[in-house]
């Protein structure tokens, strides 16, 4: 075939990191009439305080957008820079066109390739997987990867699954070519045999019902992921060719304190390895809660940039992924 | 060779006493997971998950809810063990 090939694989690294939380930190007190609970029923059951909420006139891709132009100029690039979007969420409320095409009109990225992907939790590390084989197959050599939710408008307040847990946000990377490799082998799955675990209550098309809420068996999702997800976890560190220890940060979505505290437990993490509790302030944001726990630790200076992360999604499908990452800034 | 009672209420209750951080007098078989041990439904899942490693059985989900008292987790696993 005629065309260029790159002469060798390039490396792909994720070059920026940055997001955006719900204006409104929503207290426990604020929802717990509906469900007929308390504060302290909800802090010592999930570890959450506040959660973030967008305004209701704000939309999954106006968090998104916001978020994007965030991490291009982070990256000092521009928008024209992006070669590819992906964009990872569940909150769209179109099945077509997707939420990526008005993306990359909305931040002046006209041109560039953009699609969602479906991975509810797990779809910003699903994401990462993608931008890294693109860049490495030299199909793109800047990809604008973003997990972005507005679990707000998928909520019944008289829900005691899930409601309660949940925040909107978005939270976006850069993966570009770099020096050296900064993203290990994604390690993913999933297990269609739990479908029923963690999903809507409905689909779209039953006549004269309700939107469709979000719905969970609780009990059943924490046993399948303090279960499966240590396996995940340390799949990837082998598969980064590195030990725990190496770890600067652990950054495992944010679903539940509870089950990030069972991780850490299960892999016997050194103490050295900063955990993300994201989860506390911000709820959990979906495919967005890894890249803005990631965020958080950045931010506050926690870890370095330049630190190794071990990265977790895991949610409804149920759709599971793991990687370690080099974090942005740093030594790359 | 199958457990007895006796060893599976031993090691049901170093585990509950692992999760709970309850002192092992508390736990007995006439006491209540949610009541007595304050033991919620995602604590419960571990204990369940640790017990199935421990005794190597199974204790699938729908089976968890029933298990309302220390006594009766000890029968359902003394009943499920497989066969070596």
């Amino acid at each position: 075939m005629r065309g260029s090939t790159p002469p060798t694989p390039a490396r792909a690294q994720i070059l920026a990191i940055d997001g955006v939380r719900g204006g409104r930190l929503v207290p426990n007190d604020d929802l717990i009439g509906p469900i007929d609970s308390s504060d302290e029923w909800i802090r010592q059951r999930t570890g959450i305080i506040t959660r973030a909420r967008a305004r209701a006139d704000q939309s999954v891709i106006d968090l998104a957008a916001d978020a994007s132009v965030r991490v291009l100029a982070r990256a000092n690039l521009a928008a024209t820079d992006i070669d590819a979007i992906i964009l990872a969420t569940v909150t769209h409320f179109f099945q077509t066109p997707s939420a990526a095409a008005i993306l990359a009109e909305r931040i002046g990225a006209r041109g560039a390739a953009a699609w969602d992907i479906s991975a509810a939790c797990a779809g910003y590390c699903y994401g990462i997987g993608h931008a890294d084989a693109l860049v490495r197959a030299g199909a793109a050599r800047h990809v604008l990867v973003v997990g972005a939710e507005k679990l707000s408008d998928f909520i019944d307040p008289t829900d005691r699954t899930i409601s309660y847990l949940l925040g909107d946000g978005a939270g976006a990377a850069i993966v570009g070519v770099g020096a050296t490799q900064g993203i290990g082998p994604t390690v993913w799955g999933t297990d269609g045999s739990r479908a029923g675990l963690v999903g809507q209550t409905r689909g779209w098309r039953e006549p004269g019902a309700a939107p469709p809420t979000l719905t969970q068996e609780g009990p059943s999702v924490y046993r399948w992921a303090v279960t499966a997800i240590p396996k995940l976890a340390r799949q990837a560190v082998a598969a980064a060719g590195i030990d725990l220890a190496d770890l600067g940060a652990f950054i495992p979505h944010q679903a539940n304190l509870r089950i990030v505290d069972q991780f850490v437990k299960a892999l016997k993490l050194p103490d050295h390895v900063v955990v993300a509790r994201d989860i506390v302030e911000t709820g959990n944001t979906s495919a967005a809660s890894v890249p803005l726990a990631t965020e958080r630790l950045l931010r506050e200076g926690t870890v370095p940039g330049g630190a190794l992360a071990l990265s977790v999604g895991f949610g409804a499908g149920l759709a599971y992924a793991a990687q370690v990452t080099r974090l942005p800034g740093g030594e790359q | 060779m199958a457990l007895d009672k006796s060893e599976v209420l031993a090691g049901l209750t170093e585990i509950i006493v692992d999760e709970t951080g309850l002192p092992a007098e508390s736990v007995a078989p006439g006491k209540s997971f949610v009541d007595d041990l304050d033991v919620d439904s995602l604590s419960m899942m571990t204990i369940v998950t640790l017990a199935e490693d421990k005794f190597s059985v199974r204790i699938p989900d729908e089976a968890v809810k029933d298990l309302t008292t220390v006594g009766e987790a000890v029968e359902y696993i003394v009943a499920a063990e497989a066969p070596h």
